[in-house]
């Protein structure tokens, strides 16, 4: 049974006025997509092919002009509230310091929401438990700004994370980052999906790190995005930066990088 | 010396250059008071009348900060409304752009039609000229928040009154304690200039009066009372906006904006 289920989903952008042709930009075009509970999968493929569209199409935050999307069995009609979400900049609040940053779902998603007052304590625990989790012990206090980039991005995945959401939506989330950098969040993200076991989409233009991370690979074609092709991934897990150097780990992203090159002749 | 404590020094030299040279500029080209008088004939003028001074300075001060505070009342609603929704801004950000545009010096005499010469017409002037700066920045502020957080909030089904509480206003309390520094010499600018056409108390009747006496020493050492009061305000509003948003400065001495010396 499909968690999250994309049935031959176009979106268009701009006027819906037909007379307006030239005004539109079909940014998605028959997506088909179907992501299991609890499964990790990755969207690759060039700039400007609707990755970004796709995951706000899940969201919520955009509804399709054709085709359907369910998450859970519901069709989506409006923005749902059990995602989370995260991006290449992290857009954290620079007035608030980290632990309220990241408890600022809390403020705003219900059943936490009527609570906050009785439960600031708990909360306050929750936040430096998951900043733990991704490294930040004793950095709660700190103001965005004194955090470098990699640090930012382990705050903002706390706070897509600490209203339990079932899905975790990540829209190139790592790319601003150096590589070392990058390679460190490759692994929290990986321990951090171990333990909540929530459904994660990443979208990524890095071959590597989809491979890494993901249990399915998807690659889309240049605008309007299609899926091409589709990758299980069976490397196990826990998987280390050492694994990237395997054989069959290389042969994955090199058969990817094929059907991309391939996805842009035509 | 350190270059901090040059800076702090700056404006002080700055002002007494500027005086020095308006000394030399009436000495060298041998101006009679009654054009320009030295800056000692001015001092002179602000001790000898510093009683109708101090009394119609105080009048202005009311005036200028009754507009003002309408002022910025009016205008955070509004520019919290403008900024936003797409709707309200391409609907009366035009309209708000014109209306800036009219030289309201010009309005008095309507306003004196209106509502008589006296304090209105001086506050409404005041409120004129200063609500824009506030209307402009908080729009600012509102209408370029990230839209990758507007995605996040509404993610988590964020409310308007959230976005505007948790977002809007404390991301545009940069912005608008900037318009309030600008605010509030412009709302000295407007009562002075309502109580110079209209007015039968204030800074600007003490003017108006003086220069028909051709006692243009008073005139200088009315302005001088009119600076000295704008840079008051100023370092007020400078101060609370260090206080509350030091964030925004990011504890570095790099961005800190010049006082007003
Ligand atoms: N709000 C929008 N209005 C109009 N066109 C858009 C909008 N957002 C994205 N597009 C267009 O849709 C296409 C896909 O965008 P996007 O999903 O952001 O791609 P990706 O994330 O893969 O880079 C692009 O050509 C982009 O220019
Ligand atoms: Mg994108």
């Amino acid at each position: 049974m499909s968690f999250i289920k994309l049935t031959d989903v176009d979106l268009i952008y701009g006027s819906a006025d037909p007379k307006e042709k030239s005004a539109q930009t079909l940014a998605v075009s028959s997506a088909n997509l179907s992501i299991a509970h609890g499964e990790f999968l990755a969207l690759v493929g060039p700039s400007g092919c609707g990755k970004s569209t796709l995951l706000k199409l899940v969201a919520g935050l955009a509804r399709p002009s054709k085709g359907s999307v369910t998450v859970d069995g519901q069709e989506v009609t409006q923005p749902l509230k059990t995602v989370g979400m995260a991006f290449q900049n992290a857009t954290l609040l620079p007035w608030r310091n980290i632990r309220d940053n990241v408890m600022l779902p809390l403020e705003i998603v219900e059943p936490y929401r009527s609570r906050q007052r009785q439960e600031r304590e708990a909360n306050r625990e929750r936040a430096e438990t998951l900043l733990a989790k991704v490294g930040l012990t004793g950095f709660a206090d700190r103001m965005p700004w004194q955090l470098s980039g990699g640090m930012q991005q382990r705050a903002q995945l706390c706070r897509a994370l600490i209203h339990e959401p079932s899905i975790l939506l990540l829209d190139e989330p790592f790319a601003a980052l150096d590589t070392f950098t990058r390679e460190d969040l490759w692994s929290v993200l990986q321990e951090l999906w171990s333990f909540r076991k929530c459904t994660i989409i990443l979208v990524t233009h890095e071959l590597r790190e989809a491979v890494y991370l993901a249990q399915t690979v998807h690659v889309m074609s240049a605008r309007p995005g299609r899926i091409l092709k589709t990758s299980t991934i069976d490397i196990p897990r826990p998987r280390t930066l050492e694994s990237t150097f395997q054989p069959d780990f290389v042969e994955i992203v090199h058969d990817l990088r094929h059907h991309i090159s391939l996805g842009k002749q035509n | 010396m350190t270059s901090k404590s040059v800076q702090r020094l700056a404006p002080w030299i700055a002002t007494v250059g500027f005086v020095i040279l308006w000394w030399l500029c009436v000495v060298i080209f041998d101006i009679k008071n009654y054009i320009l008088p030295t800056p000692l004939e001015a001092v002179e003028a602000m001790y000898k009348f510093r009683y109708p001074l101090f009394v119609h300075g105080l009048a202005t001060l009311m005036t200028t900060l009754i507009g003002f505070v309408i002022a910025v009342g009016i205008g955070m609603v509004l520019g919290i409304l403008v900024g936003s929704s797409r709707l309200l801004y391409s609907a009366l950000y035009p309209l708000l752009v014109g209306f800036n545009s009219v030289p309201k010096a010009a309005l008095v005499p309507v306003l004196v039609i209106w509502f008589g010469a006296g304090t209105v017409p001086a506050v409404i002037t005041a409120f004129m000229l200063s609500f824009f700066p506030v209307v402009a920045n908080v729009a600012t502020a509102f209408a370029t928040i990230e839209p990758e957080l507007l995605e996040v909030m509404r993610s988590l089904g964020a409310s308007r009154r959230d976005m505007t509480f948790k977002i809007g206003i404390p991301r545009s309390l940069p912005f608008f304690f900037a318009s309030l520094k600008i605010a509030i010499t412009l709302a000295f600018v407007g009562s002075v200039i309502a109580e110079i056409v209209a007015g039968n108390s204030g800074i600007g009747n003490v003017m108006l009066v003086a220069s028909s006496n051709f006692n243009v020493p008073l005139v200088f050492a009315a302005l001088i009372v009119v600076g000295i009061m704008g840079i008051g305000m100023y370092a007020i509003f400078d101060f609370f906006e260090r206080r509350m948003t030091s964030w925004s400065i990011r504890g570095g001495s790099g961005m800190q904006q010049m006082g007003g010396g």
